[in-house]
Order: C-alpha cells, then structure tokens, then sequence
C-alpha cells in the first residue's frame, strides 16, 4: 500500500505550489492527479497575477480594499490582508524560478490594469500568464523530484474519527482501484465549472475535491457565489480575457454604444465582473443585444500591441468565432467562469476535518467573498497553496501513518463494479450532464428568482434520480473514461445542489448573488457566510459571521 | 453537414488485440472540430472510444493526434478544412509514442525527453531582493517558445525519431532553448556542451515537420538553428555537425556553389573519413556521378564574397552595438 507524508490531490497551480512547499519543509509528499500536471485548468489564465508592490508606490492595503469592495465586503479581511501583504513576495518568487513576466523599458517587471482596481498592478506574460506559470511550477516540481501519481483519479477520502488519514484512488492506465495512506491530504482539484451549460472551463473542471469534501463531513462555504465572467464565447463558453479591457477594448450594444456608461460611469468597462456581467445581461435582456451577445470591440487598438500581448485571443477568435479582432468586433456574453466558494478553510488551508486541507479554486477561505477579481485566482493558487503545504507538512511531523480498515477498499471496489455492470439504461451520463448544466445556467445564473431555483432543485432531484439508474458502456479496465465521466457526474450533481441550496438561503443580493426576490444588499442580516454541511438528514445550512478589520462595508460604486 | 470519419481503434484488452479502423457517420454543424465530432461519437454512438481532451481551445495539449496523417490539436481543427467527400476523414492516434487505447498515447517518452535537457532555470549567485532585469525583448522572444502547450504533435511528426529513439527531439530542444536564451540563466554553456553532444542539435534533419505541425507557432526547428548557432558562437565547433556548417559556408564563399568531394573531407578530416562512406562514393562513380576533382568556381563568384563581405560587416557592427 503506497504511503506518504503529506499528499496532494490536483496536480495544477494551488497543488504544485502545495507539493513544492511541504517537499521544502522536508517531509516525504507526493501529487495525485487526473490528468499530467500540465494539462490542469490553471492552464487557461490569461490576463495576469496581482500585486501590489511597495517599490514601486504601490501599498497593499490598496489592493486588499480594491479586493474586499470587489468582493462585496463578504469577504475575510483578515485572510485578504493574507493574501494581498504575501503577493508581493509571490511575484518576486516566481520571477526567480522562471517565469517570463512581460517587462517595462528599463526591464523590470511591467504591469497591466485589471477590473475593479484602481491601479495597474496585474503582471502577465502576454495573455499566456496561468500557462506560463504552470509551465514554470512544473519545472520546480521535476527539480524538486516530487512524485506524481499521473491520471489517477481519486474517488473517496478516507475519514475515521474527523481525521483524514488517505484516500482511495483508481490508476486510469489499469484500472487498479488503490488504497494511499497519508497523514496529511491537500485538495487542490479546482472549481466546478462543468456543472454550468457553458461554461468557460475545461471538461476536467468536475467540482471532484469540493464533493469529496463534503462528502467527508467538511462544510463548503458560498456556494452560491457562482461568477459569471463578462466576456465568453456564444456557444461554445470560450474565454476571451479581461485584459482585453485591460488594453483598452470598449464594450458594445446594437447601437455600437459604450453602455456601461449608464451602469459604471468611472470604471466604465473596468468595473468589477460581477457588475460587467449583469450591465451586459440587462442589455440583452432589454432587446439592446445582437442575437443574445454584446461586443468586444478591439478595432481602435494598435495592432502591434494586439500581436505581442493578445495574441491568444487573436488565435481564439480567428479559431473559434471566425473573426478577427484587429479588423471587428467580436460578439460576447456573461458566461460561468469560476466558483467563489469551496471547501472552508482558515488561512493555514486547514478545513474541518483534521489532516484535510484545501487550496485554490476548490477551497473558500475566503479571499474572494462574493465576486472575484480578474488576477486575483492564481494570486490565491500561489500563495495558499503554499501556505497549506507548509502547514500540512508541520501537522504531520510527529504524526504516525494510520492504516486504513480494509473494509473501505471493499466497498469502493464493489461500488465500482456495480457501476461498471449496471444493466444497460437508454439514459446516458451525457445526457444528464448536459440537463444539469443547462438547468444551473437557466435557474442559478446572472439573474436568480425563488421561483426559478425552486424548479432548479427540483429539477437537479430528478437528475440525481436518473443517475442512480444510468449505465456505461465501457465495460473495460484499461483507460475507462466513461467510467471516469460517470463517477465525475456524481460528484457534479453532489455540487450543484449544494449551489442551489445555498442561493436559496442567502435572502439578499450581493456580488455574484442577484436574488430578484431581495434585490438589496442587507448587511444587517447577511454580512455573514452561507455554510452546507453534508449530514444524514441531507444537506445543513447555517451561517458564520464576515471577519472585519479595518475596512467597514459601503455601498458599492465603479 | 454530413460527416463521415475513419477512426483507428484500439482495444489493449481484446482477444488477439490489434488496432483496426472503424468508420461513423455524424452529422455535424457547419463549425464542427474534429474534437467536437469525437466528444459526439463518444456521447451519442459508443461510451468506449478513449482519448485525451479537456479545454476545448488549444490550451491543455491534451488532445494532439493524427488526421488525415498529420499531426494536429484535434479541438483546434475544423472538419471543414479536414474534409473531402471522396473518403472519410482519417483519424488516428498520435505517431511515434506507443498506443494506450484507441487516441490516447503513452507520452512518457515525450516527458523523459524533457527531463533530459534539466528543464528549469539555473541562476547564479546570490539572488536578488527584486527581480532580475532583463529586457522586454528578450523575454517576449522566450514567449513564442513558452506558448508551447506540450502537446506532442511535433514529437508525434518527427522524421528522426522515427528512426533514432536516442533523438532529443523537437518539443526538448525547443525546451531547452527557452533556458539557452533566457538571459537570467547561468548555465547556458553548460547546457549547450551536452546539447552539441550525439542525439541533439546535430540531428535534426531540418525537415520542417514540426514547424508545419505546430497548433501553436513554436517553430522548434527554427530554435534548433538557432541553438547551432549560439553553440558554434560559443566554441563548441569540433562537431560533425558544426563542422559540415562551417565547411559547407567556406565552399560556398570560396567557389559560389558547392563542392562535394571537398565537404565530406572538410568536415571529417581527410584521415577520419567514415568507412560507411566510400560505398556511396563508389556506387556515384559507377553512375558517372562522381565529383570532379578540380571544382571551378562560378562565374560570378566574387558577388557572392561581396555578400559573404556585407554579411560579416553587419554581424561585426550588431555585435558592437
């Protein structure tokens, strides 16, 4: 039975700074992902990282305000101050390993202006940057010779006694079911994104870490703070990033005028996204859309500035709309693009459960509250992913290996194999995904009703009802993807229901959340977060209350 | 938009195992990927096709393979630009790494290629508090390199490691000149010894395949030259290889086109002539193919030195600036 120290679950951003750290705090680590390292969602970062750096007249605590109004002040200031007095550091750290950050005339690093921020601190590697971060965490990794369990795809933590003492993993390439002992596991798998129809996430974007969480025991928090991102492709959910804005681009109604002079008349297109997105829906919305989309418009941009800092968009709107964005303008909607709730944490990534912790997408600790804004994601990969590394690694110092009950392999190999075997039903696993999606994009998307949500928990229980009936067709061992969609499609609809129970629980409007039914902010009775615990009795809602410091809740202006 | 495909399958757990090509028809929208029309088969016809997809616009790398016998990202290629009614469209797993199951691969020996070349940066010194400077020029250059997504099409293409395994290969070299010309690193010298060395720079056959097969501009044969170069530069020109390039230069300044009895005993040596090679001088001599002895020079040759003049008068003046 393979053993390790500290083990990482996600092989992207948060779990590679994960496992590079706890492997310099010199206990024994290893990662464990579904798919190479390289290939996780990290990947799709285009615009940037941010931070405030103090040479260069920049202050942290300007960052951490533009990060907690962005946020709609539900997020913890105490974990933004965290973040946004590290980010500096961070930067400096990865220019150090590698990373090819874009550079000013005197060759230092140079920065971009990013949404919701009153200065220019985002740094990028033209619209590359999660790509060309990933890369370079890679090269650390194979410096640092962690082990990586490559295409296994975890399916339970094993929990005794609230301590999390491994888990169970399948070996894609053979279909061998594992059983790996830690005294330590870090979930780093990511976000949730595929349980939209679209969405701007990969197909891996499965939500695995936050259900295995929760099926743990381990609250998630905010779940209902779904971010819509302002500038996705039609159809296909692709994303075309907010540096765009950032280097300029005006957004567009039919009439080729800038509306978001009506909505935010002094960050114009630079408002925060959550408000971007809804000023864009109103839009559509009101009969001011072309065909269910708004524009982009690039055109009056230097073309050279187009090639060297855009030019995967370039690529993308040639590849994937046909168009050209030096020569027009590109059509856009809100689309779903990140989850800004998780697995609760506390600022050291520990979650609930003793030996469990969380960072990334997947965690909540939270820095994001209840919008996110552009380039503070791989700000957050970066630093708690380091810092749960490190406070895994000391939690398992004196700590010895727990061999798990050989009861637990048993069932999840039976579990397995009835799946597998199940009698053959005309429903597909893809069928259903795709029901899902399209009900969570209907009913928890940029505008929420009761009446809407309502139909979409009952909708999600039917489809919980279909999944228990629905076969697959690859009866194999060897590199089972179907088997793989289906277990992720438990782990999806799990999710999806814990989004849906929550909107429906936070009677108010704030950030990402706009209930039509309570269309106000209400900080009197919800400057709180929204806590689903999974229990016997289904699914538990309550509350905790926002940390303040320094920074008192105002109403919200761009 | 009806569509029809030829799919190479794979089953490594059926009786007598050995790959076989099946056909459907689908009928696609007018914007259809190939990616798209997989994910379609996989969804609608059978649950059991396997291959590597996940972001859906060129970014993972996760969905290289071949079509129509060229190596592309299966979700960045149009069945409109793939198609031709007269036969289906061929799709079949990525070249020279061995088949897992149908369109998946085993890329270890792509990755153990990439670890071959120390694939991370080597500073010297004590790190500085701040970044390091370097120009934005420099560093925009190392981004056309960093766009490679690693996904194995050029690996998948590749005419030498068809028949060399030992080759470096075009995705590692182009890895390892992202570190050659990043000027933050201390080790260049270092890394272009073992690069100079058998199974690298020198064994490409600048056949241009990767170049056409990258989804995502990378030309790793292009920074292969570039390596060759900054290798001879920095004096390491003892290679066969170097030594042909200089050889081959100094014929062409000299004479205006090229002598080929004078280039093989330029670049080995006149007493270190490689046995294998007297067969191919005898079979040319048989044809009448042979060499004169007494090469003339062209007409025009001295144009051809002014050129070779200017050149070197630029590369003088860039190096003073």
């Amino acid at each position: 039975m393979p053993e390790h120290d500290v083990l990482v679950i996600g092989g992207g951003l948060a779990g590679m700074r994960a496992g590079i750290s706890a492997h310099k705090a010199g206990v024994d680590v290893a990662i464990i992902s579904k798919v190479h390292p390289v290939r996780s969602h990290s990947n799709a970062a285009q615009g940037g990282i941010n931070a405030a750096l103090t040479i260069r007249g920049d202050d942290w605590t300007d960052h951490a305000f533009d990060t907690i109004k962005g946020s709609d002040y539900l997020a913890d200031q105490n974990a933004v101050e965290v973040m946004c007095r590290e980010a500096g550091g961070e930067i400096i750290s990865l220019e150090h390993m590698g990373v090819i950050f874009n550079r000013d005339e005197e060759g230092r690093l140079g920065t971009r202006s990013f949404g919701g921020q009153r200065k220019a601190r985002t740094f990028f590697v033209a619209d590359i940057t999660g790509q060309a971060i990933l890369q370079v965490m890679y090269e650390q990794l194979l410096k640092s010779q962690v082990a990586v369990y490559e295409e296994w795809f975890v399916t339970s933590l094993i929990v005794d006694d609230g301590e999390c003492n491994g888990i169970i993993a399948l070996d894609i390439r053979n279909g061998q079911l594992h059983v790996i002992k830690a005294k330590a596991v870090i979930l780093c798998g990511g976000g949730l994104g595929r349980v939209f129809e679209p969405s701007t996430n990969a197909l891996i974007v499965t939500g695995d870490a936050m259900a295995l969480a929760y099926q743990a025991g381990a609250p998630l928090m905010d779940m209902e703070m779904v971010q819509y991102h302002p500038t996705t492709l039609k159809g296909s959910g692709v994303l075309i990033t907010e540096g765009a804005r950032g280097e300029g681009a005006y957004l567009l109604n039919k009439n080729g005028d800038r509306f978001m002079e009506k909505y935010a008349p002094s960050m114009m297109e630079l408002a925060s996204r959550d408000v971007v997105s809804r000023s864009e829906q109103t839009e559509i919305n009101e009969g001011m859309g072309i065909d269910g989309c708004v524009l982009l418009d690039c055109t009056h941009l230097d073309k050279k500035l187009i090639t060297e800092r855009l030019s995967q968009i370039h690529e993308i709107g040639i590849d994937f709309a046909g168009i050209d964005i030096t020569k027009e303008p590109i059509p856009i909607k809100p689309g779903m693009h990140y989850i800004m709730g998780g697995i609760k944490t506390d600022i050291h990534g520990q979650t609930s459960v003793t030996g469990l912790y969380a960072a990334g997408e997947c965690a909540c600790v939270s820095v994001h509250g209840g919008n996110r804004l552009g380039a503070n994601s791989l700000l957050d990969t970066i630093v708690f992913g380091k810092r749960s590394g490190e406070s895994a690694a000391e939690h398992v110092l004196n700590k010895k290996l727990k061999t798990p009950h050989k009861k637990y392999l048993q069932q999840e190999t039976e579990r397995l194999k009835l799946l597998v075997n199940r009698q053959d039903s005309k429903d597909r696993v893809s069928a259903i995904r795709r029901d899902m999606g399209i009900t969570m994009d209907e009913h928890l998307g940029v505008f929420r009703t009761t009446d809407g949500m309502n139909k979409g928990v009952s909708n999600l229980s039917k489809l919980q009802q279909r999944y228990t009936q629905v076969s697959i067709q690859d009866k194999g061992k060897i590199f089972n993807t179907d088997l793989i969609f289906a277990l992720e499609l438990g782990f999806m609809l799990e999710s999806a229901e814990t989004i849906v129970k929550s909107a429906l629980h936070r009677k108010e409007s704030r950030g990402a959340h706009y209930y039509l039914d309570h269309p106000n902010r209400d900080d009197t009775n919800w400057l709180k977060h929204v806590l689903i615990t999974k229990t016997a009795e289904g699914p538990k809602l309550s509350t905790v209350p926002v940390v303040i410091t320094d920074w008192q809740p105002e109403e919200r202006k761009y | 938009m009806d569509t029809s495909l030829a799919i190479k399958r794979f089953d490594p757990e059926a009786e007598n195992a050995k790959p076989y090509w099946q056909e459907f028809s689908l009928n696609l929208e007018q914007s259809a990927t190939v990616l798209d029309a997989l994910i379609m088969i996989r969804e609608e016809i059978d649950g059991s096709l396997a291959l590597r997809c996940s972001c859906r616009s060129a970014i993972c790398g996760s969905c290289a393979m071949r079509v129509n016998g060229k190596a592309v990202l299966a979700c960045k290629t149009r069945i409109e630009n793939v198609s031709d009614n007269s036969r289906p469209i061929s799709i079949e797993p990525a070249g020279i790494m061995p088949v897992i199951k149908d369109l998946v691969v085993d890329m270890d020996l792509f990755w153990n290629k990439v670890k071959e070349i120390t694939p991370w940066l080597e500073t010297e010194g004590v790190e500085p508090k701040e970044e390091y400077i370097a120009s934005n020029e420099s560093m925009v250059n190392l981004a056309s390199v960093m766009n490679c997504i690693m996904c194995g099409a050029c690996v998948s293409d590749c005419t030498v490691l068809e028949v060399d395994p030992a080759f470096i290969g075009p995705a590692a070299l182009a890895k390892a000149y992202r570190f050659v010309g990043d000027p933050r690193d201390s080790k260049n010298k270092e890394r272009l010894e073992v690069l100079d060395q058998y199974s690298g720079i020198w064994d490409c056959t600048r056949c241009m395949e990767c170049v056409e097969v990258c989804p995502k501009d990378v030309a790793p044969m292009d920074r292969i030259m570039e390596l060759r170069e900054k290798a001879i530069q920095t004096g390491f020109n003892k290679t066969t290889g170097a030594k042909h390039a200089e050889a081959f230069t100094k014929i062409i300044e000299h004479s205006g086109s090229l002598d080929e009895l004078k280039l093989p005993i330029k670049t080995f040596g006149i007493l270190n002539m490689p046995l294998n090679m007297l067969p191919v001088g005898l079979r040319a001599a048989a044809k009448g193919k042979m060499p004169p002895v007494i090469h003339p020079s062209i007409p025009e040759v001295e144009k051809v030195k002014r050129i070779f003049d200017k050149f070197e008068e630029e590369e003088i003046e860039n190096q003073e600036e």
